[in-house]
């Protein structure tokens, strides 16, 4: 079981006591919902399958009643929990959350009614841990990909562990219980509201012991510890029972995955050991950044967190300890998104095989000013190699040299004055070759499923070309969902000549725009 | 059922303009006034204009300091400025604007609402809400779920627990926040004529009983024209400089 030690300040596994109100039965309508039956005995609520009487809004959904136990005479504290989540899951949209549908207040039946989500939470395999470790990167990326969209939505979750997710059924993950959350936008009810650390013991962060309630990077250390425990089958640090036992981890790392299981390769282990930081800014920045490295192990810059096989030895920790005593996590006023945006994804579109060397020069420079801004950013420079849709490409040509590896040389090439001007240190540069027959198609994927922030890319140069292949940065404009600059080289444009060899021979009318030149 | 709630409007007429336009577009039916209607600012005889125009039809209004010191004349202890503007302000007014003015209760109440300039504990004394130790005190002094004062420019949302835990929370413009009835909330709105936390724009705060929740909310106006008069009719110069910087 998960200890649940610091929730229970919540209440949350109070033991006995009488639901108020009792009458909770099947057949009975609660506002406009018909409660059906009980899926859940939950320590702080229960769970209620619902249908909306008279299919009002969005009733094609199933749907769950969670309604909080109150137990006669206690201190009603003990509901704050379910109060905040009753703020907070309104405010969020999305896959990654069940929908909100209402909510009943306390002055007459408090609950909560969602979107129900199918099958079990990823609780179970905990205990069929360790898991194949093709499957802890699997579950490691879509969490990390749900957490992004949850921290862009100014939310921090602040209880990331297996029975908090949820998959739909196209793999999508869902975190539930915003109980122990923290909103940028709302009051924070839980902030002064108890003197112990709240959170559950395994998975909490440094900073959550240390009462800090506005950090995203917690949730990534709790995923971290998720990501530990999958892999090896042992918690990073136990399942402490006292708040000296969770200040622990302030001092204590953890013993490295690798030495547990020893297939465990070392990029995992590194990342795995990078969420556990002690120091939030020595983790990963942004769950994205997370995500994106989860997805390409490659690319991942090993460091000595990699090679580790034990954990430090008493010097180290005891000079931990001897700073972590009454040390005060340093504080930062920026809110969730702030700390986001300071930490955007960047991706250069390079097409090293058609672009000319002034615009690649020219698409360099925008690139190197972009980043220069953020000195959180991260770059990853995409090139797509053509193959044809059968796949009956070869890969190898005459020289015997992967076409793959020579587009990835030539795109390392191309960045290295970004590098080296901006002495990117390991981890903030990644490069990535796609295969696709769609150049736009593949660049557009790749942004929406690494949460891209801002694509950087050259317009097509040759009129020709783009009257034969159509505009693939005006595709990619269109279609993306975050901000894209196309960048053209300087010098005078041959446009005119162009449109005046279209009026002869008119091409066809889609391509015939030039693509957008502005940002968007 | 919305209601909009201006505090500290300071004689500001471009702010108070732009405020009521916007709270008028955003659905506001019922107007709550919460104080200091004049000082700082150079249309005094404007702002209460309106003011009585929002009470004689169904608005509420209340006594800040500012008017009861135009109403009175200067308190002895006043700073020079200060007792420059009030006694250039009352010279602005004509006697009913005054009696007006002198006409203001302290605190009104509508429903589980309570509407005071200051606080609830001393309406009279003038004592600032600087934290929650006063909000407290003054969630204290009332039965009502909602106590919405002024008097401090900053808009803050203060609220504690029937356990008697008490948070403050600086908050977001635009958002619309769930404000429960099992809580005791303290709202303030911060200044519509002379905000001071860093942003030039005026604040007010919208309560949608319905949907159970309230807003606060930004409004840009146009605060050169209103420095301009200021330094035109030849009141202490910092105050038009701190409508620009909003400090």
């Amino acid at each position: 079981m998960d200890s649940k030690l610091y929730s229970r300040t919540l209440g949350y596994t109070g033991q006995g006591g009488e639901d108020a109100p009792s009458t909770l039965a099947p057949g009975r309508v609660i506002d406009r919902f018909e409660l059906q039956q009980k899926l859940h005995l939950g320590g702080m609520a229960h769970l209620w399958q619902v249908v909306e009487v008279n299919h009002q809004g969005d009733s094609r959904l199933p749907l769950i009643m969670k309604v909080p136990r109150i137990k006669g005479g206690e201190d009603p504290a003990t509901i704050v929990g379910f109060e905040v989540e009753q703020m907070i899951l309104p405010m969020l949209a999305g896959r990654h959350v069940p929908k909100f549908i209402a909510k009943g207040d306390f002055t007459r039946q408090p609950y909560i009614v969602m979107e129900r989500i199918e099958g079990a939470s990823l609780r179970p395999r905990l205990d069929e841990a360790p898991l194949a470790l093709d499957e802890v990167i699997e579950i490691g990326s879509r969490v990390a990909t749900a957490l992004h969209e949850l921290h862009r939505q100014h939310l921090v979750h602040l209880d990331v562990k297996p029975s908090n997710i949820m998959f739909r059924e196209d793999g999508t993950a869902v975190l539930v219980d915003f109980g122990l959350s923290r909103h940028d936008h709302l009051p924070d009810l839980l902030d002064e509201e108890f003197s112990l650390p709240m959170g559950t013991g395994p998975y909490m962060s440094p900073e959550q012991v240390q009462f800090v309630r506005n950090d995203p990077r917690s949730d990534l250390f709790a995923l971290g510890v998720m990501l530990y425990h999958f892999t090896t089958g042992e918690r990073p640090f136990g399942q402490p029972e006292t708040v000296r036992g969770l200040r622990r981890r302030l001092y204590v790392d953890p013993v490295p995955p690798r030495s547990l299981r020893p297939d465990c390769p070392p990029w995992l282990q590194e990342v795995i050991l990078r969420c556990l930081e002690v120091k939030p800014e020595r983790r990963y920045q942004s769950a994205a950044q997370l995500a994106l490295d989860l997805q390409d192990p490659s690319q991942v810059a090993l460091t000595r967190r990699a090679e580790k096989l034990q954990r430090s030895g008493a010097l180290k920790t005891f000079k931990r300890w001897f700073f972590a005593l009454g040390a005060e996590p340093a504080h930062d006023r920026a809110n969730i998104v702030e700390q986001l945006d300071r930490s955007p994804i960047i991706m250069a579109a390079v097409d090293l095989d058609h672009a000319t060397t002034e615009l690649l020069q020219q698409l360099r420079e925008t690139v190197r000013r972009i980043v220069l801004t953020e000195p959180g950013a991260r770059l990853a420079c995409v090139s797509v190699m053509r193959i044809t849709r059968i796949g009956m490409d070869d890969l190898v040509d005459a020289d015997g040299r992967s076409r793959h590896v020579k587009q990835l040389v030539g795109l390392k090439h191309w960045a290295r004055p970004i590098s080296k001007a901006l002495n990117l240190e390991e981890g903030r540069l990644t490069f990535h070759v796609l295969e696709a027959s769609d150049v736009a198609g593949a660049l557009i994927e790749f942004a929406q499923r690494n949460q891209i922030d801002h694509v950087v890319m050259g317009a097509r140069g040759s009129s020709t070309l783009r009257r034969l292949l159509g505009s693939v940065s005006s595709q990619v404009v269109a279609q993306a969902d975050c901000t894209v600059t196309v960048v053209r080289a300087a010098g005078p444009s041959n446009e005119g000549r162009d449109i005046a060899r279209a009026a002869v021979a008119p091409p066809p009318a889609c391509t015939t725009a030039p693509p957008p030149t502005a940002a968007v | 059922m919305k209601t909009a709630f201006l505090a500290d409007l300071h004689a500001n007429r471009e702010a108070v303009e732009s405020v009521l336009a916007h709270a008028r577009a955003q659905g506001a039916q019922r107007w709550v006034l919460l104080g200091d209607f004049v000082g700082y600012g150079a249309d005094p005889g404007w702002v209460v204009d309106q003011v009585r125009a929002l009470v004689q039809t169904g608005a509420l209004a209340v006594m800040g300091n500012h008017d009861e010191a135009v109403v009175r004349g200067a308190a002895p202890g006043m700073r020079p400025d200060a007792r420059y503007v009030v006694e250039w302000t009352r010279a602005q007014l004509d006697a009913t604007q005054i009696d007006f003015l002198a006409s203001l209760p302290m605190l009104q109440r509508h429903a589980d609402q309570l509407y005071v300039h200051a606080n609830a504990w001393a309406p009279t004394g003038w004592a600032y809400i600087l934290g929650r130790s006063e909000a407290v005190k003054s969630l204290g002094a009332t039965d009502c779920r909602y106590t919405f004062c002024g008097h401090v420019h900053e808009p803050r949302l203060y609220h504690l627990s029937a356990a008697g835990k008490a948070g403050d929370f600086v908050p977001t413009p635009g958002v619309a926040i769930p404000v429960p009835p099992h809580r005791q909330w303290l709202v303030i709105p911060g200044s519509a004529g002379q905000p001071r936390d860093g942003n030039p724009a005026a604040c007010y705060a919208m309560l949608d009983e319905a949907e159970g929740t309230l807003t606060f909310h930004r409004v840009p106006y146009d605060h050169e024209s209103a420095g301009f008069k200021i330094r035109a009719a030849n009141l202490p110069q910092r105050l038009a400089a701190r409508l620009e910087d909003g400090h």
